[in-house]
């Protein structure tokens, strides 16, 4: 019996969603992370649109950037904004889900349903805090390999992602090559340079000198909010370009206006206040922390060269990278390029002419959707051809 | 080029390219003669090119390609890589460099085929020496003002160039208006076709298959 929706309705796009949750790793069977802790029990948030068929090689993995979550698709019941990447995914989409099974769940560390440092610790009965250990990008891999064994699902036909999403389709590659058919990495890199760490880590410091921080035992009393808002500013003028930043909102003056001194003079500053309070509503401060620092930490070649890690790679990969991307310029794109021509793997690069800076593997779905689509249609003639 | 011309130039790298090889071309355009070479030849096929529609065209055909500039696709590749690395014209329009680029290319692919427009066309003599203008002609049909290509030669001058730099002409063609040229090639072909390999292979013996150029 394939998996499918319950609640799936027909249209253009995934429908009506709900998140589903998966429980493992209950003690003393916990799951041991790389940094050589236990944690335990996992419970992973997630969602599916589009039905497994019969032989189980329909599924394909989307893995979320550094704010997203399960919810990748659809609407959930009374939601005013569908999911992250529903332009992508749905009937007729890039990730077509007539065709395809898509999966997707949030990651270790998250704090969108699935185990992180806001959920009770059951030796303590208190939160987390910072008292979960610390996770890396393979970590995120090891519990998504084990819902994909939860959904009896051997072979991937594809794992796609951008940004934080594409450093787990190369983990993927590196440590599960087998379960992977094809894989689509977006606006990413094998390893952060300096100036990535660099803004992560400005935004690490707002949180822990706001004093509602308190070492990260804020719960249940006020939480970090201005650290938060002010990390979040940081990374919203790292996701933009100049360009999009100067057509978007010029020199415009703010609701504000000119209040000397300080108040808000530009619509650009409106802009990130906005954006860095919302953020608050939706994220927790400690998750923040966790998930930087993993994907800071992360480097696909472990210490080594990364053609090496790749070598005797049997998925096709394709690259994609867009010209204003300055937080993940196209070289870090082109190094992974570079590593997979090294190995002899199956490669396919593009670099998308966009002015939307890091913020266009969200936002330019027209030439995604093309790329992507032939992509996985040649991906699954291929594997009907074995 | 007509488009007879064209289909008797890609008749003839199919012809040269073993079943089964695996094939580099360089400059692949929208991907038609690799997308040629896998139903005809089942290769395992890579494209390079720089045009981002092309890119798009070549992914569309299920294509394996990569949106980067030519003079830097070689790098990255160890030595016999592919079996074939493929100019379909590309030599003289988008290489800078054609020089290091083809020796690099002789290091990453077996063998390379090497397809460009002949500047000694008879009727390209003509309108140099009689009318005194740069000449156009349906293989290099531009304007000086509006050429995308970068260098021009012969026939006569690959030969002596794969001569001096020790490279064996394993087998050569050549295409005119809109029939195989085998008389005089430098004279009355459009373009000329190339099979290459490393000289030193072959004893460093230089193989011609066809007689006197001109």
């Amino acid at each position: 019996m394939p998996l499918q929706n319950s609640k799936a309705t027909t249209g253009t796009g995934a429908g009506l969603v709900e998140t589903k949750y998966f429980d493992f790793a209950e003690p003393p069977d916990e799951l041991l992370l790389d940094c050589g802790e236990n944690v335990g029990p996992i419970t992973v948030a997630y969602e599916t649109y589009g039905s497994l068929n019969e032989e189980k090689s329909n599924a394909i993995l989307i893995l979320h950037a550094f704010s997203g979550d399960a919810h990748a698709a659809g609407w959930h019941d009374g939601a005013s904004k569908p999911g992250w990447w529903d332009d992508m995914i749905g009937l007729g989409k890039a990730f077509d889900t007539e065709k395809y099974f898509v999966i997707c769940s949030n990651v270790l560390g998250g704090c969108k349903g699935t185990t992180g440092p806001s959920s009770i610790d059951p030796r303590t009965g208190e939160h987390y805090g910072a008292d979960f250990p610390p996770v890396g990008i393979p970590d995120m891999v090891r519990v998504q390999a084990r819902l994909l064994d939860h959904l009896g699902i051997e072979k991937l036909l594809s794992v796609a992602g951008g940004s934080m999403g594409g450093q787990q389709v190369l983990e993927w590659l590196v440590a599960c090559p087998q379960r992977v058919g094809s894989a689509i990495a977006i606006a990413t890199a094998a390893k952060h340079s300096p100036q990535q760490i660099a803004f992560n880590e400005v935004g690490r410091q707002a949180i822990m000198a706001d004093p509602n921080w308190k070492g990260s035992q804020y719960y249940g009393t006020e939480q970090p909010a201005k650290g938060l808002s002010v990390a979040r500013m940081i990374g919203h003028i790292t996701y933009m370009s100049d360009t999009s930043m100067s057509n978007k909102f010029g020199r415009r003056t703010g609701t504000n206006g000119h209040r000397r001194p300080f108040g808000n003079a530009f619509e650009v500053e409106d802009y990130l206040h906005h954006k860095g309070l919302t953020f608050v509503d939706r994220f927790d401060a400690n998750s923040y922390l966790y998930i930087t620092r993993a994907i800071d930490d992360y480097d696909a070649a472990a210490g080594g060269g990364l053609a090496a890690a790749l070598n005797g790679l049997d998925a096709r990969v394709m690259v994609l990278s867009f010209k204003s991307d300055w937080l993940y310029p196209s070289y870090q794109s082109q190094e992974i390029v570079r590593a997979c021509k090294k190995a002899g793997v199956d490669v396919t690069y593009c670099e998308i002419s966009s002015t939307y800076g890091h913020d266009a593997f969200l936002l330019e779905v027209d030439e995604q959707t093309k790329l992507v689509s032939h992509f996985l249609e040649r991906t699954g003639e291929l594997k009907d051809i074995e | 080029m007509t488009l007879r011309a064209e289909e008797l130039a890609q008749k003839v790298i199919v012809g040269w390219v073993r079943p089964g090889c695996s094939v580099l071309e360089l400059g692949c355009g929208d991907g038609e003669l690799l997308s040629r070479l896998i139903e005809d030849r089942a290769i395992k096929a890579q494209g390079i090119e720089t045009d981002g529609l092309h890119v798009h065209r070549c992914v569309q055909r299920g294509l394996n390609v990569l949106h980067e500039p030519v003079e830097e696709g070689l790098t990255d590749y160890g030595n016999g890589s592919f079996d074939y690395a493929i100019f379909n014209g590309s030599l003289q329009r988008v290489v800078k460099k054609p020089d290091i680029v083809l020796r690099d290319a002789l290091r990453v692919a077996d063998k390379v085929i090497v397809r460009f427009s002949n500047f000694a066309h008879y009727r390209a003599r003509w309108q140099i020496l009689l009318e005194g203008k740069t000449p156009v002609t349906p293989s290099l049909p531009y304007a000086w003002y509006d050429t995308p290509n970068l260098h021009f030669l012969s026939i006569a001058d690959f030969y002596a160039y794969c001569a001096a730099r020790a490279i064996a002409v394993e087998s050569a063609a050549f295409v005119g208006e809109n029939r195989v040229v085998r008389v005089s090639p430098n004279f009355f072909a459009m373009s000329g076709l190339f099979l290459l390999s490393k000289g030193y292979k072959t004893g460093g013996k230089i193989r011609r298959t066809m007689g006197e150029v001109d």
